[in-house]
């Protein structure tokens, strides 16, 4: 070559850039601001209905009394049960695999698998799954124990999944230095595997326990029944917040449409808050190895 | 032999069994009763049938315009899903900063974690309604609003996985495209999402299992027609809000409405087992290429 | 003598007559987040030569031949002060597109990183991109040839590239850097990962090499400097304890042979017969 050549000015295509950069933007967008669109509409129905009454009444067929009393201690009432049926059972399974399991067996190795399955299955069919053993098989009835027990099975894998990875997290250094001074396997996990492990398990079930009270196709075949209007209990006929949300919005009246925004929003102040703990409880307590 | 560590194994041991017998349960719960059904109703005339009437005299089951329903409303929902939460993905790992990534994308997650029963209300009051705004002609219930938003919803599951996939691309593989003159829409479009595409597909299979999977998005706004109607704007039945409609009621145990519940409830989760497996499948192979 | 000097004594050529400059730098200054990786470093790199950067690991050599192609770019962090003239051009004016400037001088890696993607795919690449879509077979021929690579791949070219060993990956990525035509290749330690055999395969072809393109190796490897290199510069790490800084920086560039027989800094004859480094 006896010419020297010159460094082009333009590259090819700076308009096709420009329009991918303006589409992975836009992208990014849609979901935002669908989200921001969303909020707005719920304040905007939703806050004129905000009132105690929400919190102090009955459900009725006249809006102007109609509240969410019964579906608000419910949820509560069920939010506990889960808590104290879930998490031992899910971080009781997450020691197993990690700590105790021999990883070659096959029936560990399914054992795996099969959560990973599980947490893919559609929500509903958690509620076949109760309908068919829990209120006919055993003849238990549409009653709370039954809402909480299979909703316990739908979050268990969740809450396997980061109990594990929380588990996992902990060097080996611990381990081994408590092995190292005689104690025995159950005594390591007991007093320093667990007691580390609690904030990224306790993040991991709060965040799982909080998708659990919005799931709520289960519920609605094991028969959250919508018009009660005494406080229920554990062993009765029980509704849920998102159940007399959805019975709401079906209901014509458009002061109902406004009483289901309102349930949106206490919903949502419920989620928020206890997703803010779980991320506050991370933060605070979160060991940087 | 420490008799207290035996003991520790096996109560944790059992806890795990709980979820084999969740799937047993699952299982067993779906099958029985629908033999039974299948015994009554030949399984051709269900997959192959084109009306949906088990209430009818006579009752008609074939199963095809619950398929249909739920997979107009799945198709709506990848059109929307797929592009943008790509998109995003790309975005996230190709164009933002560090910092920005790190506040982008939890708060992508936020999207993912709004109840379905809140998203089923925006379809019906707010979705449908600005349809009609815009000169669509559509009904009060109708497979475009509820697809839209399932797909609105998924964007962050889309957008998540690929994004992890695309960030195991060694930096190598950019650093060469560069060296050789690419723009940076070429290196993403030509190199990166190649070399990710395992995780990509991984992640559209799992929001098709999702979408096929919801429920309460479809049962607000997508109406109780069993139709055969890839109209968008006509209202449609899914499989879900089949079996959530009929499972609420009070259906006689043991009859023949009660087993169609379970009939479709098989379907559906063969459906998206068979989906989640080769979802797995996917995200351990490109794990296994780059790590 | 030493191994260097008798490698340099084997050398065909006569000490070289001066070359058209390519690269002009003037002090040049690279510096990561503030802190300067590299300061005031000015030299010429000419025509059809192959130049190399040699010193101690931390001098600054390979932030230096990334100037070159404009890949610093593509770290946040980094600033780059002085100037670089390509034929005359300044490589960082502000309305230089730096994709251009790749696209007229390429760059071979370390390790070897080809695509996932076919032979024949890889070494299209460049074209691809560039719009040059028609002779497509010739261009990956050609540049499959002159990287001697073209009898070992041609019946297997839509195979998967990582299918090659070691060498001929990197030979691929040579191949794949010459698809495109570019005036100057720059290596970057590029035989450091592979075994002896494939390394003395890409000396041979940087001595074919030459005859069209200029080159400009790193090497942490002396006796291949020597083997290799027409010209040949020796950076060393000037610390700063106060600050607690280490910076490169260019202490003499001169004819292969004179560094490695003769050099003129006490640094560079440290360096060169082992005394440290």
């Amino acid at each position: 070559m006896s010419v020297a050549p010159t460094i082009g000015r333009r590259s090819h295509g700076r308009v096709s850039q420009l329009l991918f950069k303006a589409f992975l933007l836009f992208s990014l967008l849609v979901g935002f601001v669908t989200l921001g669109v969303l909020l707005v509409d719920v304040l905007k129905d939703g806050l004129p209905a905000l009132s105690w009454s929400l919190f102090t009444d009955p459900p009725s067929s006249d809006p102007e009394i109609a509240g969410a009393r019964p579906a608000i201690i419910a949820t509560i009432l069920m939010m506990l049960l889960l808590i104290v049926m879930a998490i031992p059972v899910g971080v009781a399974t997450a020691l197993y695999l990690e700590e105790y399991a021999n990883k070659e067996r096959w029936y560990n190795r399914f054992l795996e698998v099969n959560i990973q399955n599980l947490a893919a299955v559609p929500s509903i069919v958690y509620g076949i799954l109760g309908l068919a053993f829990l209120v006919r098989g055993l003849g238990l009835g549409r009653v709370l124990r039954a809402g909480a027990m299979s909703r316990t099975l739908l979050v268990l894998p969740t809450i396997i999944i980061a109990s594990r990875e929380a588990i996992r997290a902990v060097p080996s250094s611990i381990r081994d230095g408590g092995l190292a001074l005689g104690a025995t396997k159950w005594q390591v996990i007991w007093r320093q595997i667990l007691p580390a492990a609690i904030p990224g398990i306790a993040t991991g079930s709060i965040l799982g326990v909080s998708r659990a009270i919005g799931e709520t196709a289960p519920l609605l075949l094991i028969g959250a029944v919508t018009y009660i209007s005494f406080d229920p209990t554990i062993l009765g006929p029980f509704t849920a917040l998102p159940i007399q949300i959805y019975q709401w919005v079906r209901l014509p009246q458009a002061e109902f449409r406004e009483l289901a925004a309102a349930a949106i929003i206490v919903l949502l102040v419920l989620l928020l808050t206890l997703n803010a703990f779980a991320i506050w409880i991370r933060n605070r307590y979160q060991k940087r190895w | 032999m420490r008799w207290g560590e035996v003991l520790v194994k096996g109560l944790l041991a059992l806890c795990a069994l709980v979820s084999v017998a969740t799937t047993l349960g699952i299982v067993v719960a779906l099958l029985v009763p629908a033999v039974e059904f299948f015994q009554a109703v030949p399984i051709r005339d269900y997959l192959t049938g084109t009306e949906w009437a088990p209430l009818f005299e006579p009752a008609h089951f074939g199963v095809v315009p619950l398929v249909v329903g739920t997979l107009s409303v799945t198709l709506w929902a990848c059109l929307v899903a797929m592009p943008f939460g790509l998109g995003a993905a790309i975005y996230l790992s190709e164009y933002a900063r560090p910092r920005t990534r790190s506040v982008l994308k939890p708060s992508l997650e936020v999207l993912a974690g709004i109840p379905t029963v809140v998203f089923g209300y925006f379809a019906l009051t707010w979705v449908t309604p600005f349809l009609r705004d815009i000169g669509l002609d559509a009904e009060i219930f109708n497979a475009l609003s509820a697809g839209l938003v399932i797909g609105v919803m998924l964007i962050p599951t889309v957008a998540s996985l690929s994004e992890d996939a695309m960030s195991a691309v060694p930096q190598a593989l950019r650093d060469g495209a560069y060296g050789l003159g690419s723009n940076k829409l070429q290196v993403s479009l030509r190199v990166v999402v190649p070399a990710a595409v395992s995780g990509i597909i991984a992640s559209f299979v799992l929001a098709i299992s999702r979408a096929v999977g919801e429920t309460m998005i479809v049962l607000l706004a997508a109406g109780q027609q069993p139709v055969i109607d890839w109209n968008p704007l006509h209202a449609v039945e899914t499989m879900t809000a089949f079996i959530a409609a009929t499972g609420q009621g009070d259906v006689p145990t043991g009859s023949i409405e009660y087993k169609t519940i379970f009939a479709v409830g098989l379907t559906l989760f063969v459906a998206t087992f068979l989906m989640n497996i080769v979802s797995i499948r996917l995200v351990r192979r490109y794990r296994e290429v780059y790590e | 003598m030493t191994d260097i000097q008798s490698a340099v004594a084997a050398r065909p050529e006569s000490p070289p007559a001066s070359h058209e400059v390519v690269f002009d730098v003037r002090d040049l200054t690279v510096s990561y987040g503030g802190a300067p990786a590299l300061a005031d470093v000015s030299l010429e790199i000419q025509r059809n030569r192959v130049t190399a950067f040699i010193g101690p690991s931390g001098c600054g050599k390979s932030t230096f031949i990334r100037c070159f192609n404009r890949m610093n770019d593509l770290i946040p962090s980094a600033s780059v002060d002085g100037t670089i003239l390509y034929h005359g051009q300044d490589l960082y004016a502000g309305d230089v597109d730096p994709v251009e400037v790749r696209k007229l001088i390429g760059m071979v890696f370390q390790k070897p990183n080809p695509f996932p993607k076919s032979i024949y795919d890889n070494v299209a690449f460049g074209p691809r991109v560039l719009g040059q879509k028609d002779g497509l077979d010739d261009r990956v021929e050609e540049a499959l040839r002159r990287a001697a690579l073209w009898d070992e791949v041609k019946n297997r070219l839509k195979e998967s590239a990582l299918s090659l060993s070691g060498g001929q990956q990197q030979r691929l990525c040579i191949a794949r850097a010459l698809a495109t035509n570019p005036e100057v290749i720059l290596m970057d330690e590029p035989a450091s990962a592979l075994d002896p055999i494939s390394t003395t395969r890409i000396e041979d072809l940087m001595h074919e090499l030459k005859q069209d393109l200029t080159i400009v190796i790193v090497t942490h490897n002396m006796q291949q400097a020597a083997r290799v290199a027409d010209m040949t510069a020796f950076f060393s790490v000037r610390v700063d304890e106060e600050h607690d800084r280490r910076t490169g920086v260019l202490v003499e560039y001169d004819a292969t042979t004179k560094i490695f027989t003769t050099p003129g800094d006490k640094r560079t004859e440290d360096y060169v017969t082992g005394r440290f480094g």
